[in-house]
C-alpha cells in the first residue's frame, strides 16, 4: 500500500496541521494503548480524516450570486412595474366571482378526477380480460379517447345534442325505458364531465396497468400457494403493492387534468380563469387578472402535491 | 404437546395411506419435457429430499404438487384426494375452479428459493393474513399463533418489522412460519437456501431440521447434501425430468447404482 495516494495526502496535512499540532501527537496514540508515541510514529502519521477540510465549491457561491441577482431583479420589477396593479390583483384575490370560478375548478378536477381513474380502472381490467372481445373494445377505448385533443372532446360533447338529438335508455334495436331531450342533458356542466373524464380515461388505464403488472409474480405466487381466495390477492396483495407504482404518475395526471379544466370556458363554462376572464373583459385589467388566476393554480397545485407526497409516504411503507 | 404450535402429527399406522402419492406425474413446457412419468410416494411424518441437477425438473414438481403448474399426464393425491381434478358424473375429468384448488393449496405449505414475503405487510401480519382471509381464523387467534410461531423461528422480536428490514435467513424463517400457520399436511420447499449468503443457511435449516424432528411430512428441494443425510427420511435423485434413483441416504449416497448419481455425487463433491 505505497501507492501515490497516501504519499501525495502526507504531502500536504502536515501543512494544513500547523495550528493543531498539539492535537497531532496525542490522536495518533489514541488507536494503540500502551504503545507509547514515539517521535517516529509521529512523524509518518497516517493522515486523518478528522483533518479534512470540505472542498472549495467556487461554482456554488456564483450559483447564489447569480440567484440573488435574480430575485433582486424580479422584487424590483414587481415594485417598479405600474402595470402589474398588485393593489388589483389583492381587490379579485378573494373577490367572489373569482372564489366561484376556484370553486368550479375544483369541482371539475375532482369529479373528473374520480370518473375517469374509475373509468379507468375498467377499461384496465377489459385489458387484461381472458374474454379476447371486452380487450379489444378496451384497446379502441383507449385508442380513440387518447388521439383526440380535449378541447376537440369538449366541443364536441357539448354539441352532442346535434347528432344524438335523443338519449335513450333501454334494449339495443329492442324497446326503450326512457327517452331524453339531449339539449337538456348536455349542459355546459355535464359537457365538461364527460369531457374531461374521457380524455382522462386512457392515461389512468395505462397507468394502472403499469402499476398492476409491476408486482412481482412471486408475491402473486405466494399468494396463490397459501389459498388466498383471488379477491384478497388482488386487494390485499396487488393492488396496495401496485398504488406505490400508481401514485406518482397518477398525481401528475390529476395536475394535467386540473390544468386541463382551463379550457371549460369555450364551452361558456365559468371555471377560475373563465371568471377571471369575466372580470378583464369588463375592467380591462387584463394582466392583474391572469395573474390572480395564476396565483390560484399554484395552490392548487401545491395542495396537490402535498396529498401525492403524503400518499406516496402512506404507500412505500415496508419499501 | 398440546400447546405446541407446530402441529405434531401422531404417528399413524405403518400401513396408513400416502400422505402424498403421485403416479406417472408428465409436465411439458412449450416442447420441454419438465417432467416425466414421475412415481412419488410420501408417507406421514416422513422427510424426502429430492436431490438433482439444474434443469431436472425439481422447481418443476413441488409446483405441480402445490398446483402453482398444472400437470400434463398423470395424477397426484394428497390424502387420497386428486388434485385439481374431479371426476364429473359422466366420468370424465376436468380441470378444478381456482376456488377448489385454492382450497386443496391451503393444505400445502411452500417455501419458496427468493422467500417472497408479502412487501408492504410487517412480519406478523405476513404470517396471519392467510389464516384470517382463507380459513377464517378470528384475527386474535390468528395474531396470537402468528406470535407463538415467529418465536419458534426465533424472530418474535421481528413481529412489527417490514421484510426488507431483515436479513434474507431471517425472511426465509419468517417464510416457513408464514406457511406453518396454515397448520398443512405437507411442508414444500424449493432450494430454500440456495439465496442466502453462507453463513446464514444454518439458521434456516435448523428450522426445517426441528420441524423433521417434530415429525411434519416435508418434501425438500435442496443441494445441502449434509442436511439429507442428517434429516432425510429418503434421498430422491431425479434427472431430466424422470425420478432416476431413491432410497434412505446411507444407501443413496454411500452405494450409488446409477452413473447419472455417481457423477452428480463426484461433480457435487468435486466442487462445492
Ligand atoms: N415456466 C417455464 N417455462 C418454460 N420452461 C420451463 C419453465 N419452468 C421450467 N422450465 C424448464 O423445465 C425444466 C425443469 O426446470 P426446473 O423444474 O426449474 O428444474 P430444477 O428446479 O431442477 O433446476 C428446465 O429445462 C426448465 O428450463
Ligand atoms: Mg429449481
Amino acid at each position: 500500500m505505497t501507492g501515490p495516494g497516501p504519499r501525495s495526502l502526507r504531502a500536504t496535512v502536515p501543512g494544513r496541521r500547523g495550528a493543531t499540532s498539539a492535537a497531532g501527537p496525542a490522536r495518533s496514540a489514541a488507536p494503540g494503548p500502551g504503545s507509547a508515541p514515539s517521535p517516529a510514529v509521529t512523524a509518518a502519521a497516517a493522515p486523518d480524516a478528522r483533518d479534512s477540510r470540505p472542498e472549495r465549491r467556487p461554482l456554488l457561491w456564483l450559483a447564489w450570486a447569480v440567484l440573488a441577482v435574480l430575485a433582486a431583479q424580479l422584487v424590483a420589477f414587481v415594485l417598479r412595474s405600474d402595470r402589474l396593479e398588485l393593489e388589483v390583483v389583492g381587490e379579485y384575490l378573494f373577490a367572489e366571482p373569482v372564489l366561484d370560478g376556484l370553486l368550479t375548478t375544483v369541482v371539475l378536477t375532482v369529479v373528473a378526477t374520480v370518473l375517469g381513474t374509475a373509468l379507468g380502472a375498467v377499461v384496465c381490467l377489459a385489458r387484461l380480460s381472458s374474454l379476447a372481445p371486452v380487450r379489444y373494445l378496451a384497446t379502441a377505448w383507449i385508442a380513440v379517447f387518447r388521439s383526440v385533443p380535449p378541447l376537440v372532446q369538449l366541443l364536441f360533447w357539448f354539441n352532442l345534442a346535434y347528432l344524438v338529438p335523443v338519449l335513450s335508455l333501454g334494449i339495443p334495436f329492442g324497446p326503450s325505458f326512457g327517452d331524453w331531450d339531449a339539449n337538456d342533458v348536455i349542459t355546459p356542466y355535464t359537457a365538461a364531465v364527460i369531457g374531461l373524464s374521457l380524455y382522462n380515461s386512457p392515461y389512468s388505464a395505462e397507468i394502472i396497468r403499469s402499476g398492476l403488472s409491476s408486482v412481482p409474480r412471486g408475491q402473486l405466487e405466494a399468494a396463490t400457494s397459501l389459498g388466498l381466495p383471488a379477491r384478497d390477492t388482488f386487494f390485499r396483495i396487488r393492488l396496495p403493492q401496485a398504488t406505490r407504482i400508481i401514485l406518482p404518475p397518477m398525481g401528475s395526471q390529476v395536475i394535467s387534468l386540473l390544468k386541463g379544466t382551463s379550457l371549460v370556458s369555450v364551452i361558456s363554462m365559468t371555471d377560475l380563469l373563465g371568471a377571471a376572464r369575466e372580470v378583464y373583459t369588463r375592467t380591462f385589467e387584463v394582466v392583474p387578472l391572469l395573474i390572480v388566476a395564476i396565483l390560484w393554480y399554484i395552490v392548487l397545485v401545491a395542495v396537490l402535491t402535498t396529498g401525492q407526497s403524503w400518499l406516496e409516504r402512506r404507500f412505500s411503507r415496508g419499501y | 404437546m398440546a400447546t405446541d404450535p407446530i402441529r405434531t402429527p401422531a404417528a399413524g399406522p405403518a400401513d396408513a395411506p400416502p400422505v402424498l402419492r403421485a403416479r406417472g406425474v408428465g409436465k411439458v413446457f412449450g416442447g420441454v419435457q419438465a417432467l416425466q412419468g414421475v412415481d412419488l410416494d410420501v408417507a406421514e411424518g416422513e422427510v424426502v429430499v429430492v436431490i438433482g441437477p439444474s434443469g431436472s425438473g425439481k422447481s418443476t414438481l413441488v409446483r405441480c404438487i402445490d398446483q402453482l403448474e398444472q400437470i400434463d399426464a398423470g395424477s397426484i393425491e394428497l390424502d387420497g384426494e386428486l388434485l385439481g381434478f374431479r371426476v364429473d358424473r359422466g366420468g370424465v375429468l376436468r380441470r378444478l375452479p381456482t376456488r377448489r384448488t385454492a382450497a386443496q393449496r391451503r393444505r400445502m405449505g411452500m417455501v419458496f428459493q427468493s422467500f417472497n414475503l408479502f412487501a408492504h405487510l410487517t412480519v406478523a401480519r405476513n404470517v396471519w393474513e392467510a389464516p384470517v382471509r382463507a380459513l377464517g381464523v378470528p384475527a386474535p387467534e390468528a395474531r396470537e399463533r402468528a406470535r407463538e410461531l415467529l418465536e419458534r423461528v426465533g424472530l418474535g422480536h421481528k413481529a412489527d418489522a417490514y421484510p426488507s428490514q431483515l436479513s434474507g435467513g431471517q425472511q426465509q424463517r419468517v417464510a416457513i412460519a408464514r406457511a406453518m400457520a396454515m397448520r398443512p399436511r405437507l411442508m414444500l420447499f424449493d432450494e430454500p437456501t440456495s439465496a442466502l449468503d453462507p453463513e446464514l443457511v444454518g439458521e434456516v435449516l435448523g428450522v426445517m431440521k426441528s420441524l423433521a424432528q417434530e415429525r411434519m411430512t416435508m418434501i425438500v428441494v435442496t443441494h445441502e447434501l449434509q442436511f439429507a443425510r442428517e434429516v432425510a427420511d429418503r434421498v430422491v435423485f431425479m434427472d431430466a425430468g424422470t425420478v432416476v434413483e431413491q432410497g434412505p441416504p446411507d444407501q443413496v449416497f454411500g452405494r450409488p447404482a446409477t452413473e447419472r448419481l455417481q457423477t452428480f455425487l463426484h461433480r457435487f463433491s468435486a466442487a462445492p
